[in-house]
């Protein structure tokens, strides 16, 4: 693998993360951050969404007009996210049910569209597949960060295993909507400071 | 009195960006000073009451006779982008002068997800037209009271001193927990 390919493949893990630095995608972020495994499978959704939407953009990038770019991505992206609500749906039922109306919003996540104008209408395929992979999976990395701080002091587990005695008090407020704030903005302080920003 | 209570549910109890969490991106993003984020607010309850309606007429006359439910979230978004893009297109023409207020706002409305959320929510709860009108309706208040609150706490924040380390998104987060926080006191409202 060649230096570009690497730099596409990791840029999205951790220099522009979508979630933590670029900030985006922000209602799946906050909304099914409830528990590590919610996160976690939200963010493969998306990463799924994403990785086929990319390399089906770069495909056929030359034969749309540029413009009517958009509606023909949008409609593209629309189409896999239905395939994976059809899928969870038959498959991964609990999942579906907890992550409910988020599936069908991964279509209008900035993360998927902005790669597709940014990226794979510029790129091949190959180039497109490394970068959605990297940011597939930094968006799942997030997730799945956020989650899990969100369950350990909400509920007192991680991944549904609770290693705390039933009356342990716990800090709810992580697990209700002003928790998932908080969470995310201590993280990013954490980041921030990691990142070196003044 | 049914009517009443979707009202209040859906702006206080149920606050579309502060529980549900639809449309964080106009939140964070056009919360900068009261009055765009007035004019923000204007321009989601405008197109969410609308697309809202041709979204429910043509699930209910279309998709669903024909069993094509699965098509719903193509549809939907079709709809509602060709619908900011046409709303935008006769703002222009027949009044500039509201064009110049909210007309930079449409482009952004396509990509906020509470028009879609709001959209397929009136459908999942089985409401007839109405009861979906008032419930958008009063989702699009709830969303804009919730970002004007909002951008006065920012104004207000712009002149204070932060500690470095919140300085920028840590900080507008903190006060989005604190202002969330605020809202789960309506959570006692009950019929």
């Amino acid at each position: 693998m060649n230096k570009t390919s690497l730099e596409n493949l990791t840029r999205g893990l951790f220099k522009e993360n979508p979630t933590f630095v670029m900030l985006l995608g922000m209602c799946p972020t906050l909304g099914v951050s409830t528990s590590a495994a919610n996160g976690l499978g939200m963010g493969l959704a998306t990463a799924f969404v994403l990785l086929l939407s990319n390399m089906g953009i770069s495909l056929v990038k030359n034969i749309i007009p540029d413009i009517i770019r958009i509606p023909s991505f949008i409609v593209i992206i629309a189409s896999f996210v239905t395939v994976i609500e059809m899928l969870m749906q038959a498959y991964l039922p609990q999942l579906y049910a907890a992550l409910g109306i988020y599936i069908p919003l991964i279509v209008v996540n900035c993360i998927i569209l902005g790669r597709a104008e940014a990226f794979a209408s510029k790129n091949n395929i190959w180039q497109s597949f490394l970068d959605a992979l990297g940011m597939g999976l930094g968006f799942t990395m997030a997730l799945t960060i956020l989650g899990s701080i969100r369950e350990i002091l909400g509920n007192g587990s991680l991944f549904g295993r609770s290693f705390i005695s039933e009356d342990t008090p716990t800090m709810l407020l992580f697990i209700m909507p002003p928790g998932a704030f908080l969470a995310l903005a201590g993280i990013i302080i954490v980041v921030n400071k990691l990142r070196g920003v003044k | 009195m049914a009517y009443m209570m979707i009202f209040i549910t859906a702006i206080f109890v149920n606050n579309i960006i502060l529980s549900q969490f639809l449309g964080i991106c106009p939140f964070l993003g056009v919360s900068k000073r009261i009055s765009t984020a007035v004019g923000m607010g204007l321009a989601v309850m405008f197109v969410m009451t609308l697309a809202t309606v041709v979204t429910f007429l043509i699930y209910y006359t279309f998709l669903q006779p024909y069993n094509l439910k699965f098509m719903t979230t193509v549809t939907f978004i079709l709809v509602i982008a060709s619908l900011v893009q046409m709303v935008e297109l006769i703002i222009k023409k027949t009044s500039p002068g509201l064009y110049q207020s909210l007309g930079i706002f449409l482009p952004l409305i396509t990509t906020n997800c509470a028009v879609l959320g709001i959209a397929m929510l009136t459908i999942q709860k089985n409401y007839t037209l109405l009861a979906g009108i008032c419930y958008t309706l009063a989702s699009a208040m709830g969303f804009t009271l919730a970002i004007v609150i909002f951008a006065g706490i920012r104004e207000r924040l712009e002149r204070t001193e932060i500690p470095q380390a919140l300085k920028g998104t840590p900080i507008v987060l903190i006060s989005a927990a604190l202002l969330s926080m605020a809202f789960m006191g309506f959570a006692g409202i009950s019929y």
